[in-house]
């Protein structure tokens, strides 16, 4: 007896589908857009554009904020120490190194290490020219990016004047690795203090650091030398396994004085991306940017739509005159419009695809089709063309089949 | 009796326009079509008939007077009673206005979709048995771009007829036909029509097609008039 029902659902939604299916009428919509080639083309041609558009607008604005926490990912750190008047990456402020010794004492504390953060000017080695490079000090032997590939190349630091040169620097920077690979001895300047390149690192550039260097402490100093005494710019804090960062990043808070802040390394990340977000147009004016896509493909769908409308109005008025009501004209008209959306959104997602990969190779930004940007470009389009299609629908009340006798 | 009549008018009266510009067009029609019967409406331009087919086809609210259409009131009826009761009424236009995006068998197709309850592959069967009963079984994949003026209007008759209407309503079908072509469209139209069991009504002008009428009418001034069908043709 409780059996039954349950047998007969599927049963029923088989009927149902079939039933839908018998009941299908002529697809008016498909013929009606795949009669007019030029009509179709030139909807499908403005509904492309005006996805991609919106795929690169998005894309550069996602792939920029992700980009400017390329290094804060590599740290090594549960837990994070910053000058509460640090506002970025582009302008770390120091704060005492006392500070994450008295860290330490908090019992789930498994080991800390001091990082020196600033940006410095690099020479480039073959043009002679400099450019602003991020530099990172810290002890050699102390842990600091989670990649362990990183250790073995650190302790070629402990020489004086040495760096590990990051390979996926833009290539302003010099042919640093290219050179070093063919076993040159690749020597230049920072801050005007000679250093040879000890190294390669694969790090990634970041919408704040076109480049990065790895030094040790004693270098980076050296090259630095009006840094404030026992002053860093950033504190990594590594937790025992088990326990709660963000309650530790709480309790530190309130014990060390306020003159740096603890966060967790999702709230580093976070801080950077924000500052980024918030302090500078570059999240409004990509958004911007998306928003004018939807806007031209709007008019453009609009304008299709309308006109074919128009075209087809003593069509529609002998449907009426026929007996079809209103609402099924106005479902030709929406279909259309679901159409368009669907057949203008593959080649928008294929050269989106295509746009990314070209943006990758060229610029280093991580730019990649994820699922809810393709959702949120597909729900924009659809958006789109069914306005445009609403819009269009007024279009049908002129539609008199009393005036077609 | 009044439900065995396809069309019942009683004392019709149309205005066009309001105020100063208000124009009566109608005055005060009456007319019965039986069901099954044809009959012929003529009379000079501006008088008033294609007003009067509107009306009797629904297309048109229905100002003053009675109009019965299948049984049905049209005085004050709705914009959706109107368009339930068009289902049942083909119309025949003096262009063919077929969908131009639609091949014949689609186009007549369009309507056996307005029948309720078929299959697609019935509706699909039912439009191809009215192409060949209007000799265009052959032509079932032809745009009505690739089409003779003749065969769209046949194409237009087989449409109409496909929905089963029980009224049918044609205005000047003939208009844009050479006068061989006119004459057979209309033969068929009435041949399809008597096996239907479906009545005609048809406007026209051309007086070589006035015999295929069971009865002829002549509107005048907005007023009806039955005429004398060789007087007419003489006249014409």
């Amino acid at each position: 007896m409780i059996q039954e029902p349950l047998r007969a659902q599927p049963l029923g939604v088989q009927r149902c589908l079939v039933g839908l299916w018998q009941r299908r009428g002529i697809p008016l919509s498909l013929l009606l857009l795949t009669r007019q080639p030029v009509r179709l083309a030139v909807a499908l041609a403005g509904i492309s554009f005006a996805g991609i558009l919106m795929f690169m607008q998005l894309g550069f604005r996602d792939g920029l904020f992700d980009a400017s926490v390329t290094i804060h990912r590599l740290f090594d750190a549960d837990l994070v120490l910053i000058s509460p008047r640090s506002t970025s990456s582009v302008s770390m402020a120091g704060f005492p190194k006392r500070r994450l010794v008295q860290a330490m004492a908090a019992p789930e504390v498994e080991g800390i290490t001091p990082v020196h953060w600033n940006l410095l000017l690099w020479r480039n080695p073959e043009t002679r020219g400099t450019r602003s490079i991020l530099t990172l000090g810290f002890e050699p032997n102390d842990p600091l990016f989670t990649d362990p590939s990183l250790a073995p190349k650190a302790r070629l630091l402990t020489q004086k004047g040495r760096v590990l040169f990051d390979e996926q620097s833009r290539p302003e920077f010099g042919p640093v690795a290219s050179w070093f690979k063919a076993g040159r001895t690749v020597e230049s300047e920072i801050a005007g203090k000679r250093v040879r390149v000890a190294g390669l690192v694969g790090l990634g550039t970041s919408f704040g650091a076109d480049g990065n260097l790895l030094t040790s402490s004693e270098t980076f100093l050296e090259l630095v030398p009006n840094t404030p005494p026992g002053s860093i710019e950033v504190g990594l804090i590594r937790l025992k396994p088990g326990s709660d960062p963000a309650a530790v990043a709480k309790r530190l808070q309130a014990q060390l004085p306020s003159d740096v802040t603890v966060l967790t390394k999702q709230g580093f990340i976070d801080f950077e991306q924000n500052y980024w977000r918030t302090s500078t147009s570059i999240g409004f004016i990509f958004t911007l940017g998306a928003a004018m896509g939807f806007v031209v493909g709007c008019v453009i769908v609009y304008q299709v739509l309308y006109s074919d409308v128009s075209d087809h109005l003593p069509e529609y008025a002998t449907l009426m005159a026929m007996g079809y009501n209103l609402i099924s004209l106005l479902g030709v008209v929406a279909r259309e419009g679901l159409l368009l959306a669907a057949f203008g959104y593959l080649p928008a997602y294929a050269a989106g695809q295509g746009l990314y990969l070209l943006v990758r190779s060229a610029t280093q930004l991580p730019v990649f089709m994820d699922t809810t940007r393709a959702v949120t470009v597909f729900t924009m389009i659809v958006v789109m063309c069914m306005a445009s299609a609403g819009l269009a629908m007024r279009r049908l009340a002129d539609a008199d089949p009393a005036e077609i006798f | 009796m009044a439900a065995a009549a396809a069309i019942d008018v009683q004392g019709l009266c149309h205005w066009y326009g309001t105020g100063t510009m208000r124009r009566q067009v109608l005055q005060g029609v009456n007319l019965r079509v039986a069901a099954g019967e044809v009959v012929l409406l003529t009379g000079p331009s501006g008088c008033g008939k294609t007003t009067l087919l509107t009306l009797v086809g629904a297309l048109r609210q229905v100002q003053e007077g009675s109009v019965r259409v299948l049984g049905q009131d049209l005085q004050g009826a709705g914009r959706r009673e109107r368009q339930q009761l068009r289902r049942s009424i083909g119309m025949i236009f003096q262009g063919h206005n077929l969908l131009r995006c639609l091949t014949a068998e689609q186009n007549v197709q369009m309507g056996s979709d307005l029948l309720p309850g078929l299959s697609y592959r019935a509706r699909r069967d039912q439009a191809r048995e009215w192409l060949r009963a209007v000799g265009l079984g052959d032509q079932l994949n032809k745009l009505p771009h690739d089409l003779s003026g003749g065969q769209k209007q046949r194409v237009a008759i087989a449409r109409a007829l496909a929905a089963r209407p029980r009224l049918l309503l044609a205005d000047e079908p003939t208009a844009a036909l050479d006068s061989k072509t006119g004459r057979e469209v209309v033969e068929l139209l009435q041949r399809l029509a008597r096996e239907q069991g479906c009545a005609v009504l048809m406007v026209t002008h051309d007086p070589r097609i006035l015999d295929i009428a069971d009865r002829l009418v002549r509107m005048e001034d907005g007023q009806l008039s039955e005429a004398e069908p060789m007087g007419l043709v003489t006249s014409g």
